[in-house]
């Protein structure tokens, strides 16, 4: 199976002999940077290679089209419930510039002791299990070969069962994962023994594999009342981690901290944000940062989140980062949506580009308040784990709520989280290993006493586990019935290939998004927002988004709602694609006869860029393809240019107009045609317009034979004027 | 608890180390805090991490719980699930994988149980 750029992802094929496929490779693979990179007219300081195929910014048609990636991994979080779907918005992200995908996983299974099977539908989330990992993995294979970058693929090795979703991921060829016993204590009300027993041997079987870890310290920012004040409490959580990791054997180079700046306007945020991350990159000096973007203070605009999420950028620009992750915008509203998804995406590698090598041009001031309160969050940090051990040691510490309080340390609010030594979920089911305790398998971590008869490695008891010998892994298919992706893929199959009908997360969705700005106040926008999206037909429909823009004068809405159709592209009209006449194909018909041409822009308008680039020979316009061109410049009025027509007989004359609130663009066009007419030369001159928001329907429907738009290319108007001299003359011929 | 911001009063004692000092202070302290948990999953095991090295072992997830459960209903856990189907395959000169799958279905476990109580004793 291989992709190719103009084909859909084929998701049924993708579990076609499911049960034999194995990873191509384990372990994480970071970009590699570039020192300098010429790319279009410029040398970039902070990128890594090309892609192979991708999606370039919307600029980047002013720059020859280049699409320079950044030199740190970009994350995209993926979690729609439905992992079927996920894989077509994993190749856009990945096309896009993400080489990091994140699959969240279904709410509850860090409660699952034990592994899940099949590929049941989740909620807010997928439950991850071995069919959905190898499949997603399959997937990803196939993406990693069309854009040309490796993906790493990344989820989550915590609560309960820990160990197990370790080893599944070892074996699926899984890249990446969070792994953080605090996490589960903190957040999932894991027993706290039981998380770091459980712990060690995840992240051992991490280490035997090369999966790089991120830890789980970013969710206090999201938790706490005022997230700044927990910068000293982060210092902790990351080095508990951290140095936990370390003594199981992982890699520092593997070892990511998750780091979020902790505000976001109009909070002073990259004064509060700056210290913490220097702080942070100074004490915890040779490890990886993962940089998250901030998801505290996330409301429903997308611009608002834009922003926040830019400045983050900054600061992982000012400081540093080996992954960028990044967060979608409308996270704050719904389930994530494909394209603001995508979106976010661009927004880092937008930011990462228009930021690179910014630092070279920059030295942060440490000599003042920035250095002065880097040293103050470490020295809060450091109190903090010494009262840890004064109050005798980490499990105390969380008894006695030490973590997740608002305070800002040494101050203390009493509202941190308090976990008990023996509470929370698998509460006393840990047990100390006897003198013979045996395990025969790699990847194990601590005591481990071999059988007398038995040398070398410990799986050679059983002549090879699984991450030496594969093909012993047991694949399980489905276990129910009815909710299985092969159902689900059943029930929507017609929006797969024959129908088309929107989508922003599961395929045929039928979801739309509506913007309107209604001319009146909030309570009343809404409930007229909603009538309009009754009327237009929608179902379920939902407002999403909400701006007052003045309380009297008016509201901006975003809506959401479900299309009932969905539309058959065989009933479609679709005009042939345009076919142009090669520069050789011009020159050749211009030597066999002149070509005259009349320009000008009309009305009173002293634009001339847009004339410019399709005429001037410096901009690659006409006249380098032998055009006769007659240049009148900017606010002619129509006759003038029609007299200069007939003066110079010019087989065409081009207008140029910008588009007008009282359609005088369209009077100048239909008069340029009726006094064409009776001047009687109607039929012996070619007329076309062209502008920002000129259309071809709009310049025919004015009486001219052509309207080119923005973007146009002098070729393209010199092949419709070649071509359409040979029809005319052609006519007159018969 | 509650308790005011007295950062000042008691920085005092780290107020002096430069940075340097400072950053190994943090990471000695750190190291103290991490220890007994490192040292508590060196010697004790879980369901969770026994049903994992069953899982290494070539035993499908539904066949590890099943197993794992009886281990703990047995008390032979803290010998390890591994380690109980590799010495009921070398006691009845079984493949490992049959071992499993008899240990699943409830059979062996008394004389596993008695291996052990042996070994323990010895």
């Amino acid at each position: 199976m291989k992709l190719e750029p103009n084909t859909k992802l084929d998701i049924a094929a993708i579990f076609q002999d499911l049960e034999s496929y194995r990873p191509r490779r384990r372990g994480w693979i970071w970009r590699h940077g570039l020192q300098a990179q010429n790319l279009g007219p410029f040398i970039f300081r902070q990128t890594s290679a090309n892609l192979a195929h991708g999606g370039a910014l919307p600029a980047a048609k002013y720059f020859g089209g280049i699409d320079p990636q950044p030199e740190c991994t970009i994350t995209s979080e993926i979690a729609s419930g439905r992992f079927e779907d996920d894989l077509r918005r994993m190749r856009m992200a990945a096309w896009h510039g993400a080489d990091h995908i994140m699959v969240i996983r279904t709410a509850g299974q860090s409660h699952f002791d034990g592994l899940i099977e099949g590929t049941p539908e989740g909620v807010g989330g997928v439950p991850i299990s071995r069919k959905q990992l190898r499949a997603t993995r399959k997937a990803l294979d196939l993406i990693e070969d069309e854009v040309g970058r490796p993906i790493n693929f990344h989820s989550y090795v915590s609560g309960v069962a820990g160990p197990e979703v370790a080893v599944l991921f070892a074996e699926e060829g899984v890249n990446g994962a969070h792994q953080d016993p605090q996490y589960n204590v903190l957040y999932r009300n894991v027993n706290m023994v039981r998380s770091f027993v459980d712990a060690a041997e995840a992240k051992s079987l991490m280490t035997a594999t090369g999966m790089a870890q991120i830890d789980g310290a970013h969710n206090a920012n999201a938790t706490a009342r005022e997230a700044w004040k927990i910068t000293p409490e982060l210092m902790v959580q990351h080095a508990i981690n951290s140095a936990y990791s370390i003594a199981t054997g992982m890699s520092q180079d593997l070892i990511c901290l998750s780091t979020v700046p902790p505000t976001a306007p109009p909070a002073p945020a990259v004064r509060l944000d700056l210290p913490y991350a220097v702080a942070l990159r100074d004490l915890f000096y040779g490890y990886r940062m993962r940089a998250q973007m901030n998801t505290k203070y996330m409301e429903s605009d997308t611009r608002e989140v834009t922003v926040t999420h830019t400045l983050n950028v900054l600061l992982s620009r000012l400081t540093s980062a080996d992954i960028q992750s990044t967060i979608t915008p409308d996270e704050g509203r719904n389930v994530p949506w494909h394209f603001n998804s995508v979106q976010a995406v661009n927004t880092a590698k937008q930011a990462l580009v228009g930021l690179d090598g910014v630092a070279d041009m920059l030295t942060l001031q440490q000599n003042g308040p920035l250095g002065q309160k880097a040293r103050e969050i470490k020295e809060r940090a450091v109190l903090f784990l010494e009262e840890i051990l004064a109050c005798g040691g980490y499990f105390n510490a969380v008894q006695a709520g030490f973590f997740v309080d608002s305070g800002y340390y040494p101050e203390r609010n009493g509202d941190g989280i308090a976990r008990e030594i023996n509470g929370g979920v698998g509460a006393g089911s840990v047990v100390p290993r006897d003198p013979d305790y045996f395990a025969p398998v790699c990847g194990h971590f601590g005591e481990n006493h071999l059988p007398e008869e038995i040398s070398g490695q410990p799986c050679s008891a059983i002549g090879g586990c699984t991450l030496c010998k594969p093909d012993k892994i047991r694949y399980i298919d489905e276990l129910d019935e009815h909710d299985n992706v092969a159902e689900r893929l059943r029930a929507t199959k017609a929006y797969r290939a024959e129908l088309i009908k929107p989508e922003v997360e599961w395929a045929g969705d039928g979801i739309v998004q509506l913007t309107m700005f209604l001319p009146t106040g909030q309570r009343v926008a809404g409930a007229a927002g909603l009538a309009i999206a009754t009327k237009l037909g929608l179902q379920d429909p939902e407002i999403i988004h909400t701006q007052v823009m003045h309380p009297a004068e008016g509201t901006v809405l975003e809506l959401k709602g479900k299309v009932s159709f969905a539309i058959d592209p065989q009933q479609l009209i679709i005009p042939p694609e345009e076919k142009l006449l090669s520069a050789d194909e011009v020159r050749q018909a211009l030597a066999q006869e002149e070509f005259r041409v009349v320009a000008a822009t009309v009305g009173e308008d002293e634009h001339s860029v847009g004339l410019k680039e399709i005429i001037d020979i410096k901009h690659g316009g006409i006249e380098g393809l032998g055009f006769k061109i007659v240049y009148l410049g900017t606010s002619v009025a129509i006759g003038k240019v029609l007299d200069a027509a007939v003066e110079s007989a010019a087989q065409a004359i081009l207008i140029s107009t910008i588009i007008t609130h009282a359609d005088i663009h369209k009077i100048n066009m239909r008069k340029l045609h009726e006094l064409c007419v009776e001047k009687g030369i109607r039929d012996r001159i070619i007329l076309v317009s062209g502008g920002t928001q000129i259309t071809k329907a709009m310049a025919c429907e004015c009486g001219l034979d052509a309207g080119f738009g923005r973007g146009t290319k002098g070729i393209q108007v010199a092949s419709f004027l070649v071509e359409k001299r040979g029809e005319m003359a052609a006519e007159q011929g018969e | 608890m509650m308790r005011a911001d007295d950062f000042n009063a008691r920085r005092q004692e780290i107020a002096n180390l430069n940075d340097t000092q400072l950053r190994d202070k943090f990471w000695q302290l750190t190291d103290e805090v991490i220890k007994p948990l490192l040292e508590l999953a060196r010697t004790h095991t879980s369901p969770s991490i026994e049903r994992s090295i069953l899982l290494r072992m070539g035993f499908s997830s539904l066949e590890t719980q099943v197993i794992v459960a009886k281990c703990v209903e047995y008390g032979l856990l803290s010998k390890g699930a591994g380690n109980v189907v590799w010495r009921l395959a070398q006691l009845e000169s079984m493949e490992i994988r049959a071992a499993g799958l008899a240990l699943a279905e409830g059979q062996h476990w008394e004389g596993v149980k008695a291996y052990f109580a042996r070994e323990v004793k010895r």
